[in-house]
């Protein structure tokens, strides 16, 4: 359950970034192959907030898809397992995107 | 512990009990378990602003009712009814939720390289024999090369005590209820430690090829240790530690007559998660495959401390 600790560190970035003024809306990017699970830090959210500025905030996660650039061919292809191989044969990708762990924004009163 | 979300509490199952904020009492586990409201009290619960979930629920507000709980939007009683906040304004972060572990994972690998010190994250199901491999490489090369251990388990000092029995240095993590090392748990124990000037650091993860993957300790290489108990399939079920890995130690070979396990498909397996990976078969017991793994080691080591004179060897760098 490490989404425990990511959403731990959720809400100390926020805390940290905004040092004042009660949050309403944390806006997060979490990439498809992230290894980290949405609905996990959904469930881990109101905990983690308890007794901090972010009590009671809402919480959106922007999911982003996997995208990789061939090493090979350099074509990009869009993937969504770590497997992924190009179509030319060769499973040396470069992952562009789909691993993000971001705070995207706060919206604070 | 909590049986659900890995937090430090205990949950009465069926309670009604549901401690309110108003009660002075922690709001923590209104989720899973099927529990009566009670919503007499004076809280807020307009739910007038959009939510991030796909669901509805109902809600009656006169009478004590059982009904599960969508874990994600429990709707603990300190949610607040924000539609007439009119001086909301949103602040763009774009900071990783990351940054503070990536940050002192830096200074941990900034502090061991200071000291040419050469730290591997060992990382593994339980049971894989991890702490049985560290055992025998203790006593193999401790001769010449300083070695000390850092163990990570949930609980009990059973594995240090097996590591202080060979002679190295250790220190135990307890992480309690967590599932993994971070690196702040790392930093804490490098003082504690404080291992000597160009030794041979091992980190033993909490067992669980899951949770480790995410997060760098500051560690010169990562290596999982699978075993031919465990079955060939393992590195398609948990991607993100294989993936994540430089060295793959498949242990107990010396048990292969005796299972169904295939070497060259878990091989196959992991190559399609990590191409880049080498794969090193050995038996910690018999001790099968374990000069690969010391020079393996020692090129390794020598690599990412460039100050120290190490013969040149003819062992291809993993993944070159």
């Amino acid at each position: 359950m490490h989404e425990l600790s990511i959403t731990q560190g959720v809400v100390e970035g926020v805390c940290e970034a905004v040092p004042d003024g009660q949050v309403l809306r944390v806006t997060l990017e979490i990439g498809r192959l992230s290894g980290v699970v949405p609905d996990s830090v959904r469930f881990c959210f109101p905990l983690c907030a308890q007794g901090t500025r972010l009590e009671g905030a809402a919480l959106d996660i922007l999911e982003v898809p996997g995208r990789a650039r061939c090493g090979s061919c350099q074509r990009e292809l869009d993937v969504d397992e770590l497997m992924a191989v190009c179509p030319c044969g060769n499973p040396f990708l470069e992952l562009l995107r789909g691993q993000e762990l971001r705070i995207k924004s706060v919206e604070v009163t | 512990m909590c049986a659900t979300c890995g937090c430090s509490g205990t949950i009465a199952p069926d309670t009604a009990a549901v401690p309110r904020p108003e009660d002075g009492g922690e709001d923590h586990h209104d989720h899973g378990f099927v529990h009566a409201h009670d919503h007499g009290h004076g809280h807020l619960h307009a739910h007038d602003h959009s939510h991030d979930h796909d669901h509805s629920h109902e809600h009656h507000h006169d009478h004590g009712h059982t009904h599960s709980h969508d874990p994600a939007r429990a709707h603990e009683p300190g949610h607040r009814d924000h539609a007439d906040a009119v001086t909301a304004r949103t602040i763009s972060l774009e900071r990783e939720i990351l940054e503070k572990n990536r940050l002192l994972a830096e200074r941990n690998r900034g502090w061991l390289a200071g000291r040419e010190i050469f730290a591997v994250n060992l990382m593994s199901s339980p049971g894989s024999g991890k702490t049985t491999l560290l055992e025998r490489t203790v006593r193999d090369l401790g001769g010449r090369v300083a070695i000390s251990v850092i163990e990570g388990d949930q609980d009990t000092r059973l594995d240090a005590e097996r590591i202080r029995a060979t002679g190295a240095r250790v220190v135990q993590i307890n992480t309690g209820t967590g599932c993994h090392l971070d690196a702040q748990m790392l930093g804490r124990a490098l003082q504690e430690l404080s291992p000597a000037l160009g030794s041979l650091l091992f980190v033993e993860n909490v067992g669980n090829l899951v949770c480790p993957a995410l997060f760098d300790l500051g560690e010169g290489a990562r290596v999982v240790i699978a075993s031919t108990t465990e079955g060939e399939d393992k590195p398609l079920k948990y991607p993100h530690m294989f993936r994540a890995a430089e060295l793959i130690v498949l242990n107990k070979v010396d048990l292969l007559p005796h299972l169904r396990f295939d070497a060259d498909r878990f091989t196959a397996h992991v190559r399609q998660v990590n191409p880049s990976a080498r794969v090193l078969p050995v038996s910690a017991t018999r001790g099968d495959g374990l000069e690969a793994w010391y020079r393996w080691l020692d090129t390794r080591g020598a690599s990412s401390r460039p100050t120290v004179s190490s013969k040149p060897s003819a062992e291809p760098r993993p993944g070159s």
